[in-house]
């Protein structure tokens, strides 16, 4: 048997069912390897004690019906955990302490799952690398001083170092599928309405989507499984007949028509890239797909249209902040004073910056010229998209324009780091589900993702194009372990 | 269009963020590198586009009016900066 770390969820969940682990093995190994690597910093609060109780408490009565019997998972630290701290990686929620458990990570445990703690992110998701966090940024395991992505950075880190089994991140604009093309992981961004968004810590919330990060296509159909549902306590919560992802995973894609749309060929972008997109396109091929020229004449306007729409939502909901419910406080000599102290002292520079932009642009005067703007162009991508899927069953892009970056590159320039999202921000706006899949490497060895993109709720398909790319593409992570102390 | 340093101060002070001048500066030039970038929506005509509204394409449920959890008070107090047992606790706001 294989180091029990490296293993998948599907094998570490065969393992117990056939008796040949325990779970207290398990979670024992994983909280080993963690106190091993603590130069990653991917943990912000860990449950180590408690998992360990936990595990011991499975094993002396296993339930092997459930979907991850006594499996330990980690998750990003924006689901609200009761009883263990939450702190959307910011000094304002540094002590909060939630007394209510948000429903994906309740349906987690509902299977048998165990908290092993509380994964690193940028504050309130907001960055694409992990370094807005108040917590310090996280090492990426493919090499030293590289951001693992972001917001789920932490996350990405944790399944790509063996940290975790698996995770759950969040994706508003790429949260999950940039830091998991980063790392060379799984990551998926299911359907608006697919997960509950109930305990989530809240960005932006017609664009918040809650979804597996894996090692692999399969342990994301197992996943993704266990959390979607429909939820009563969020009204956006859509009600339909969920898949059995993982029992209805398949490789056969034959005659799926695949649209490849040209304005994602952007300027600048590396041959490398060019060149995965192309492989990626000759495999889909290979597996009897059809491959369709198609366009999305609006790609070019998601980006500014997100970060106006974005940062609206997120002023508002991040008006909730005020130092007096929950979260730090600093004093003040009366309540606006102490208001204002609180915010400008407990939120980071990207926060406040996106606050700011939020403020600006539904402010009296601006809000026609920005925010309804923005919401008119949402509606002509949407339709880009709307008029694709009329076409073809699914879509096939890179996930990013770059590989990993290195810590600091890009701190000084919001607008360039903007630029990351600029294949996965699309997918938020229209609401759609959209995997990334690890695909092959560029010229410093470090891992490129493609993604799939579906119908709304139409994970199954993009979990079965995937799994048949995967399959062709047989990539393998390298990593050496550098970051591993005694 | 640009943000001068005024608008810089009037937004923060709506946004309840308070900032010294250095950082208004800066803000001030993020502000308008980031908004310069957004105006190339302007490139468009969205005269007879429909705004969307939501996303997800289903009307929002009705629920009954019921209350379903009792007794919380100290839940919903426990997280609260100052400490007070019924009540959360600001600075005097009526002389």
């Amino acid at each position: 048997m294989s180091d029990i770390t490296s293993q998948s969820l599907f094998e570490l969940t065969s393992n117990i069912k056939e008796k040949k682990l325990s779970s207290e093995e398990i979670t024992k190994a994983f909280i080993n390897r963690a106190e091993k690597s603590k130069k990653l910093n991917v943990y912000v609060t860990d449950n180590f004690e408690k998992a360990i109780d936990q595990s011991k408490k499975f094993d002396s009565n296993p339930n092997l019906d459930f979907k991850l019997p006594g499996i330990p998972i980690a998750v990003k630290d924006l689901f609200c955990t009761n009883g263990v701290r939450t702190t959307a990686g910011s000094k304002i929620l540094n002590n909060f302490v939630p007394t209510y458990e948000s429903t994906v990570t309740q349906n987690l445990w509902n299977q048998g799952a165990i908290l092993l703690g509380k994964l690193n992110c940028d504050e309130f998701a907001m960055g694409s690398s992990n370094e807005t966090s108040f917590f310090g940024n996280v090492q990426n395991p493919i090499g030293e001083n590289l951001v693992p992505g972001g917001s789920s950075g932490g996350s990405s880190a944790a399944v790509a170092a063996n940290l975790t089994p698996v995770t759950i991140g969040t994706d508003t604009g790429g949260s999950i599928r940039q830091p998991a093309s980063f790392t060379g992981t799984v990551g998926l961004k299911p359907t608006y309405g697919s997960c509950s968004r109930y305990g989530i810590v809240a960005f932006a919330s017609s664009l918040d989507q809650a979804g597996p990060m894996t090692k692999n296509v399969r342990d994301c159909s197992m996943l993704l499984e266990v959390i979607s549902s429909f939820d009563q306590k969020d009204s956006t919560s859509i009600e339909y007949k969920r898949n059995n992802y993982s029992k209805e995973l398949s490789k056969d894609i034959k005659g799926k028509k695949i649209g490849i749309p040209k304005e994602y060929r952007v300027d600048n972008m590396p041959d490398e890239i060019e060149q995965l997109w192309k492989n990626g396109i000759s495999y889909a091929k290979d597996c009897g797909a059809e491959i369709i020229d198609i366009s999305l004449p609006h790609t070019n306007y998601a980006l500014p249209t997100y970060y106006i729409v974005a940062p609206a939502e997120a002023s508002s909901n991040l008006a909730r902040y005020d130092g007096v419910k929950y979260g730090f406080r600093s004093p003040g000599q009366n309540l606006l004073e102490m208001y204002e102290k609180t915010r400008s002292e407990g939120f980071g520079d990207e926060v406040k910056r996106r606050i700011m932009i939020g403020t600006y642009v539904l402010s009296s005067g601006y809000y026609d010229a920005y925010y309804l703007k923005a919401q008119k162009v949402r509606q002509l991508i949407k339709k880009d998209f709307d008029d694709a899927f009329s076409k073809v069953d699914a879509i096939l892009t890179p996930s990013t324009p770059s590989s990993a970056f290195k810590i600091g590159e890009k701190t000084n320039d919001p607008v360039s780091m903007y630029l990351n999202d600029i294949f996965t921000v699309p997918i938020n706006l229209a609401g759609l589900p959209g995997i990334s899949i690890p695909a092959g490497k560029d010229k410093n060895n470090y891992p490129l993702g493609l993604q799939v993109i579906g119908k709304p709720f139409d994970e199954q398909n993009i979990l079965n194009i995937s799994y048949a790319l995967e399959d062709k593409i047989n990539f393998k992570n390298d990593i050496s372990d550098w970051w591993l102390s005694e | 269009m640009s943000i001068d340093l005024k608008t810089v101060k009037h937004i923060s002070k709506l946004a309840r963020i308070s900032i010294d001048d250095e950082k208004a500066n800066k803000l001030k030039s993020d502000l308008n590198n980031i908004f310069e970038f957004i105006e190339k929506l302007n490139e468009l005509n969205t005269d007879n586009v429909q705004a969307l509204t939501s996303i997800a394409e289903t009307t929002l449920r009705f629920r009954k009016d019921e209350i379903k959890s009792e007794n919380i008070r100290e839940k919903i107090l426990k997280n609260s900066p100052e400490e007070n047992k019924d009540f959360f606790v600001v600075p005097k706001v009526v002389e």
